[in-house]
């Protein structure tokens, strides 16, 4: 598999194969695949909805600390995107 | 025969949403596979739903918070509509996916599926050499699906292919491998036949023998090894072989809820079947009430219907006791354990029908194949068994 490992400049988009959207019966944010739907905690659902394919991960990080007035998301964030790239959810 | 239709209503608060529908937007198909799960008396059935119909369908289970949408047959693709019913499902947001043959799933209408949302393309394949292709779906259709294949990737879609096992092609399980690999195959489904409808009528003939099953599985996993990440390969194994049930749709009105053509609200394609049962039909009641408070969907919800051994196993809440069908199709009785098992008394069945599969190959020309004219045959056959089996 290529390598998983993002960096601050890696655009990351959701894969193709999945939908992403806020699920109401749920209350939550879910992932949507062939094989059925990966509910998502509330901040993995904040990232996913900012994996546009435009916005690097800097931008991803300034715009979730601007939303939620913390700093320092910057590892937390990368390490959540080595998972879902390792789940295939998203790609670069 | 007296089934437990409301010993369960207090399930029915504890259920969570039906979060699969299957859509059988109808029973015609110009294919005639041996294996065909739709009931061999499709023939009695009624009016399909109309378009307005299928819409409020999509409507209602989306508001009960169903979030992921089949579209089967029969072959779906035979209804001029569907992509009015795909462009509504998108919008509704549905994960949305076309399960077919490939039979009229021309460029055009893909171009249609797409820009209505379409999310998935799932193609079935028989086998991968054309004359027993030809032979098994009775028509002559192994290089249009070829040819489908490439339209499909070319418009973004992954390429998945689902290719229905049985003792008469899983011996070519090196050509299917080979094929799905020169077509650039992402997901290669190998599913053993289950055996229900059309496949329970030709059983003897297509049930594997155990090594031909091993030999395929030893197979597959040395093809896996060799292309790794490139293409993901599933074999199913078949409920003759192992040695439990599978955990049948998750358990009865856990998930899945099935619409049939005609409009029957099912908690499983197989379960129109079941004697003893009536299941609401669209046309005639909610869809909510369906779901939560219908005596048919709550007739197997939870474990209070269950008798030993299920009654007491601590696998019950993993496998469910197995399915209703497979038990009811093999014991007579749906609260049966699902012979499969080995712990179920009527496991005897699954092995004489395992023995039999050893024996030398049965005539091939006493194969049924799906039509008309056989699902009128076996809809008289049934009318006259039904009443013995009160
Ligand atoms: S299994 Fe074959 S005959 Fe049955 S609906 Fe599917 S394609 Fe048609
Ligand atoms: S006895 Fe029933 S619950 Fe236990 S494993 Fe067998 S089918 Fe499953």
């Amino acid at each position: 598999m290529a390598d998983a490992t993002p960096s601050l400049h890696s655009v990351p988009a959701l894969a193709s194969m999945f939908r992403f959207q806020w699920e109401e019966a749920q209350q939550c944010h879910v992932l949507l695949y062939p094989e059925g739907m990966i509910k998502l905690n509330q901040s993995a659902g904040e990232i996913l909805k900012l994996c546009d394919g435009e916005r690097d991960v800097a931008a991803i990080v300034a715009a979730l600390e601007a939303k939620f007035q913390a700093s320092g998301l910057g590892g937390d964030v990368l390490e959540f995107l080595e998972v879902a790239h390792g789940n295939r959810w998203i790609r670069y | 025969m007296a089934i437990a239709g409301s010993a369960t209503e207090s399930a029915s608060a504890r259920c969570g949403p039906p979060l699969w529908l299957l859509a059988e937007v109808t029973y015609r198909c110009p294919l005639h596979c041996v294996f065909c799960y739709n009931p061999v008396d499709y023939t009695r059935y009624g009016e399909e739903l109309t378009t307005e119909e299928w819409l409020r369908v999509l409507r209602e289970a989306r508001k009960l918070g169903a979030a992921q949408l089949g579209f089967s047959g029969g072959e779906p693709l035979v209804r001029d509509d569907l992509e009015i019913l795909v462009a509504e499902a998108h919008q509704l947001g549905y994960y949305t996916n076309l399960i077919t043959s490939g039979v009229g799933l021309t460029e055009q209408r893909i171009k249609a599926f797409k820009d209505a949302g379409l999310d998935h393309i799932q193609l079935s394949f028989q086998d991968s050499t054309q004359e027993l292709n030809d032979f098994l779906t009775h028509t002559r259709t192994f290089d249009l699906k070829a040819r489908v294949i490439k339209v499909v990737r070319a418009y973004g879609y992954p390429t998945v292919l689902n290719v229905v096992l049985h003792r008469l092609n899983i011996d070519h399980i090196e050509q299917i491998l080979a094929m799905a690999e020169a077509m650039g195959v992402e997901y290669l489904e190998l599913a053993n036949t289950q055996f229900y409808a059309w496949a329970m009528v030709n059983r003897d003939l297509l049930l594997p023998t155990r090594e031909q099953v091993e030999r395929a599985e030893a197979v597959t996993n040395a093809f896996r090894q060799r292309v790794g990440d490139k293409m993901r390969v599933f074999f199913v194994v078949p409920d003759y072989y192992a040695k439990r049930p599978k955990a049948c749709m998750n358990g009865w009105g856990s998930v899945f809820l099935t619409i049939t053509a005609d409009g029957v609200a099912l908690p499983c394609h197989e379960a129109r079947q079941l004697p003893g049962l009536t299941f609401p039909n669209v046309r005639e009641a909610e869809l909510s009430w369906i779901w939560n408070e219908s005596p048919g969907f709550n007739a197997y919800r939870g474990d209070a219907w269950m008798k030993e051994p299920c009654k007491t196993c601590p696998e019950r809440s993993k496998d469910f006791g197995g399915c209703r069908c497979q038990a009811y199709l093999l014991t007579g009785d749906a609260t049966n354990a699902d012979p499969a098992c080995d712990l179920s008394p009527h496991h005897h069945v699954i092995e004489e029908a395992v023995l039999r599969a050893a024996e030398p190959q049965p005539d091939v020309r006493k194969i049924v194949f799906r039509n008309d004219k056989n699902s009128r045959a076996l809809s008289e056959r049934r009318v006259l068994e039904e009443p013995k089996r009160q």
